[in-house]
């Protein structure tokens, strides 16, 4: 992996990709925090794994099915009263504008 | 200064403190689930006025469930639960049914969840009383209880020291002695760490064992709920109660749960252990190694066999950790984005809300985590981060179960330092450090314990037993023989007298 620097704009790229507003002063930290945790963590690439298999977890169970039954939920009353804003069985949210969501 | 194997201060009377004793007295007559439940708030309300352990009582609830575990004490005696009646306290990333459930984060204040996670629920079936809940670092990210929005939490032993993290409160309340048990969690050692450094047993169970439903998820391949206790009996006690498949967690685990209590008895005579190289080496504080070595001798004494062993991808752990966690953490956080519960920063447009609410609401070890596990996963990125992670989490998975042919559990320490100063590892990459020990253990799914060895200057010493998994019993059975020939784990801090 060798060097690697985290520019201003890597910092804004990855802010945006994870809906995360930073002002100018926790970008200049994170950025430097950032870049010395990826320096560190680069200590990996000297591990040997060719031919190593991924593991996402470490339990043995796959694609745990069940029955398809309906059964007692929460229903919309108790699903809605922690929202910030509701409207009868429905939350409230601001408008999307167009493009905004763009990363 | 004290020598580093004396205990600063010894049991000063016969108050019962565990939950096998305390499960007596209920039952004798000599005291009622509400004179314990009121002892251990009051203690606790004062303990915390140094230690900031609790972020909310629950006298509601508590009453209600006192009232009713004395019903069934009266009603039925001989098959009422050893826990029942008994206070616990619960680390505030379980959700309890409309009790206030924060992870310690301004972005859920206030959040009141509509369910009780599954482990909790089952304690409180088996008829245990909830005192509060208690405070951690934010959403369980944290090595010391300093990231908590809600203050740190002092350590009984030292209150100008850290408990340790993330399950700091929960520690701490056992340790001051004013609760027998808590509960915690474990993603990277935030039971066995705090455990560690309060002096007290803290539990992480096999991955799968404990139902994770209601917990809330920071790092769900590696997330775990356990138990924090004076004696390793007491937490195979809880652990035996909420362990066990649940439906409601994909990832719990449907192999019989087996009698842990029959089957941790029968000591380490015969018993195979060992000592990893890279577990006791030059990153340990020499004396807490001294500590380590010395409760292994114990451990000889009584019969078992002792040889070193090699874990040689232990350093790389490190890194696999802080990549796949923060991917985790950056996944399973997205879900706080001001819609359907916590705070919302009102803001015209909807991406503005969301940055904003998120910036807001998020403390700084949690922006970090959701930028760094942000980036291992984006494009151009992921191949040389998460992929080569989860590969290198492949190569130590299989070291262990090769060590584990050859020995049957491995000792250890289970932090490489005492508890530290507040305010002294300001750095994140010294903080991450702490988790050295204990964060391969969750990579690989293993069970782990951490039991009172010893004090460095009047601060505790924890010794680390590791099994593979579903062994959880042998970890039982390891810790509990050698708490059976010492007695670190009966000493209390001068904080508990005065409390």
């Amino acid at each position: 992996m060798g060097a690697m620097t985290l520019t201003p704009g890597d910092v804004d790229h990855v802010a945006t990709l994870a809906r995360l507003g930073l002002d100018a002063e926790e970008r200049r930290r994170l950025g430097a925090e950032l870049e010395a945790i990826l320096e560190h963590i680069s200590r990996l690439q000297s591990v040997d794994t060719s031919g190593v298999a991924e593991t996402a977890q470490v339990g043995d169970l796959v694609n745990v099915m069940r029955d398809d039954i309906i059964g007692p939920c929460l229903g919309a009353r108790r699903a809605l009263r922690n929202a910030p804003a509701t409207d009868g069985d429905y939350f409230v949210v601001g408008a999307i504008q167009e493009n905004e969501l763009d990363a | 200064m004290t020598t580093s194997l004396s205990a600063p201060s010894r049991r000063t009377s016969s108050t019962p403190r565990t939950i096998r004793e305390l499960a007596a007295a209920l039952r004798s007559g000599a005291t009622t689930p509400r004179a314990l439940l009121e002892r251990a708030v009051d203690h606790a309300r004062r303990a915390d006025t140094r230690l900031n352990a609790y972020l909310r009582f629950t006298p509601e609830l508590a009453m209600r469930q006192a009232d009713a575990a004395a019903a069934v004490l009266r009603d039925r005696p001989d098959t009422a639960s050893p826990l029942c009646g008994i206070p616990i306290a619960l680390k505030d990333v379980l959700c309890v049914a409309d009790v206030e459930t924060t992870a310690s984060s301004r972005i859920l204040r206030s959040f009141t969840p509509p369910y009780t996670s599954t482990a909790v629920q089952r304690l409180f079936d088996a008829g245990m009383v909830c005192v509060g809940k208690t405070n951690c670092d934010e959403f369980a990210m944290g090595s010391s209880n300093e990231n908590s929005a809600f203050g740190s939490v002092g350590n009984p032993w030292d209150v100008e020291r850290v408990p340790g993290g993330s399950s700091g409160g929960s520690a701490a309340t056992v340790a001051a002695g004013s609760v027998p048990c808590s509960l915690g969690s474990d993603t990277g050692g935030s039971i066995r760490q705090p455990a560690a450094l309060t002096g007290v047993v803290g539990f992480k169970p096999t991955y799968g064992r404990v139902s994770r439903y209601g917990l809330i998820a920071f790092a769900s391949s590696l997330d775990q709920i356990g138990p924090f206790a004076r004696s390793v009996d007491d937490a195979a006690l809880v652990y035996g109660a909420m362990a066990g498949h649940d439906p409601r967690d994909s990832t719990s685990d449907p192999r019989p749960l087996g009698e842990t209590i029959q089957e941790m008895a029968g000591g380490v005579a015969g018993m195979r252990l060992g000592v990893p190289d890279e577990y006791i080496g030059d990153g340990i504080e020499g004396r807490v190694r001294e500590c380590v070595e010395a409760a292994i001798r114990v451990l000889e004494a009584q019969g078992a066999t002792v040889q070193r062993v090699s874990l040689p991808s232990t350093e790389a752990g490190l890194s696999v950790y802080y990549i796949i966690a923060p991917a985790e953490c950056s996944s399973n956080l997205a879900r706080y984005d001001g819609v359907r519960f916590g705070q919302r920063s009102e803001r015209p447009s909807l991406t503005d809300m969301y940055l904003r609410t998120r910036e807001d609401g998020f403390g700084p070890e949690v922006k970090r985590r959701v930028m760094l596990g942000t980036y291992a996963l984006s494009s151009g990125y992921y191949d040389a981060y998460y992929r080569k992670a989860q590969k290198v989490r492949t190569v130590i998975d299989s070291e262990f179960s090769r060590v584990f042919e050859e020995v049957d559990a491995l000792v250890c320490p289970t932090s490489p330092t005492v508890a530290f100063p507040m305010g002294d590892r300001s750095d994140p990459l010294s903080m991450y450090m702490c988790d050295v020990l204990t964060l391969p253990v969750n990579l690989a799914g293993l069970p782990g314990i951490s039991v009172p060895c010893g004090f460095v200057d009047d601060l505790p010493v924890g010794l680390q037993v590791i099994a593979p998994r579903f062994e959880d019993s042998r970890v039982f059975r390891v810790a509990r023989a050698y708490e059976q020939a010492t007695e670190w784990h009966e000493a209390l801090p001068p904080l508990a007298e005065v409390a």
